[in-house]
């Protein structure tokens, strides 16, 4: 359980935010990010498919989504760390209006808005639709220009649901984002959510006769980097791409990886042509390749990929990292960060050069965030 | 009428702690009654109804011993001094 000691925290401090199937772990550590503490479960029992830090505004605000496969869906906050949690008969409500004829299942995503607007927030769920709050969540409403969009009736639901998972904030530009949907893809808005756009010219969906629909692709992640928000990377189910013009064309980047198939994705803090990600075998077979568990790292935009071995165990390792399984810290010198399915969690506090595992045996893994905690 | 409403563990923070409680008033069939917990508590009406107003599939509402699902459902009548116990359903993780 959190204590006192756990729950101070200093500049440059890092706590990742480990969400799991039985509740949510807040992981911590100093700027050396060389020892951890572990704290939690929080949401004990509850499946956390999202968690975010809102450090605007001089927060320090954890937000978790616990799903109950009874009682359904919870959104809590913490400005603590674990200390306390919003009261269960004070979380906010995130519910579809009645005549949408939609029901929450869970949230898949959580997302502070741009640092000009610190009390919005939005949330991506399944059903796909994007949630947002402009009270700093206290309560919600859904995107309308997405709700009733017109390709709404031809999505599918991909193996996890038909879930909005991904949703990529403009830095600056608050009616700029882009959110990705299982399964149909990328689309965009310009306009603050009145309106969306299929964005997928260039990506495949091996799935379907026609491999280059408009929309229709089973979009895994999608990551960006905010000093140069239009360069994109995009793992999709079969298929890793980069886009340059904020997701206008996507070019195929798996060049030299052993598997373009995979979900987990992240972008260096720093270096907008930094990238990694962890390929899996195939969709049948959703293990990384060879039993040997490697992030492969971009240092140039995608041409090139390297496997980053060190510390990471390369034999009988048949381990899966989920589509927000991996996140970076904010350190000059990068803390990369990911958690399996069978409860490891690894961390790098060199940009990926060596690996360590920091947890074992904790539920399986389904989310990785982190804080860096700046001065009060 | 009144009528005792059981509730299981999770929710009791729902309801500022209480784990039963007792509901006055006219509550003539469980859509009702559970209409008139969600005025008085708020945010159980989620954890019980789906935005359309259907009971969730993993939970269950007994009147008495038997299950509304074996009697009508959300417009199982009732009766002053009924107890009502909701439960969560054997299934899940």
């Amino acid at each position: 359980m959190a204590t006192a000691a756990t729950q101070q925290r200093s500049e440059g401090d890092v706590v990742l935010l480990v969400g799991t199937m039985k509740g949510a772990f807040l992981i911590s550590s100093d700027r050396a990010r060389s020892t951890w503490t572990i704290d939690g479960p929080h949401l004990r029992g509850e499946t956390v498919y999202a968690l975010t830090y809102d450090g605007r505004a001089g927060r320090r605000r954890v937000w978790a989504a616990g799903h109950s496969f009874h009682w359904g869906t919870v959104l809590r906050a913490t400005d603590d760390f674990g200390a306390s949690w919003t009261s269960p008969d004070q979380a906010p409500p995130v519910r579809f209006p009645e005549e949408s004829g939609l029901a929450l299942k869970q949230i898949w995503q959580l997302l502070p808005g741009i640092a000009d607007e610190p009390d919005t927030l939005y949330a991506g769920v399944e059903p796909a639709a994007l949630f947002e709050s402009r009270d700093a969540g206290r309560s919600w409403a859904p995107v309308r220009g997405l709700l009733e969009h017109p390709h709404r009736e031809r999505w599918e639901p991909g193996g996890g649901g038909l879930c909005l998972h991904t949703i990529v904030q403009h830095p600056t530009d608050a009616a700029r984002k882009l959110i990705a949907i299982s399964t149909a893809g990328v689309y965009r808005t310009d306009d603050g959510g009145a309106t969306w756009q299929p964005r997928n010219v260039g990506v495949r969906a091996e799935f379907l006769p026609n491999k280059y629909p408009e929309f229709g692709q089973c979009v895994h992640k999608v990551a960006h980097h905010p000093a140069r928000p239009e360069r994109l990377y995009l793992q999709n189910h079969w298929g890793l791409y980069r886009s340059d013009d904020w997701g206008d064309s996507w070019q195929d980047v798996a060049n030299g990886v052993p598997s373009d198939f995979g979900f987990a994705l992240a972008v260096h803090p720093h270096d907008p042509d930094t990238a990694y990600i962890v390929p899996l075998e195939s969709d049948e077979f959703r293990c990384v390749p060879e039993a040997k568990l490697r992030v492969y790292r971009t240092r140039d935009a995608g041409a090139t990929w390297e496997p980053l071995a060190e510390g990471l165990p390369q034999q009988d390792a048949y381990e899966t990292v989920l589509r927000d399984g991996m996140a970076t810290d904010e350190h000059e010198r990068a803390g990369i960060y990911f958690g399996t399915r069978s409860g490891k969690l690894f961390a790098s506090n060199d940009d990926g050069d060596r690996w360590r595992c920091i947890a074992d045996g904790l539920p399986p893994i389904v989310c990785v965030k982190t804080a860096t905690i700046t001065a009060a | 009428m009144t009528i005792t409403v059981v509730l299981p563990r999770a929710l009791v923070p729902h309801a500022r702690g209480a784990p039963t409680l007792a509901l006055h008033g006219d509550h003539p069939t469980v859509r009702h009654l559970l209409d008139a917990l969600a005025v008085e508590h708020p945010t159980l009406r989620d954890r019980l109804l789906t935005e359309q107003g259907a009971l969730r599939p993993h939970v269950n509402v007994f009147v008495g011993e038997e299950s509304v699902k074996y009697l009508d459902g959300l417009a199982t009548s009732l009766r002053d001094g009924d107890t009502v116990v909701i439960a969560p359903a054997v299934s899940g993780g």
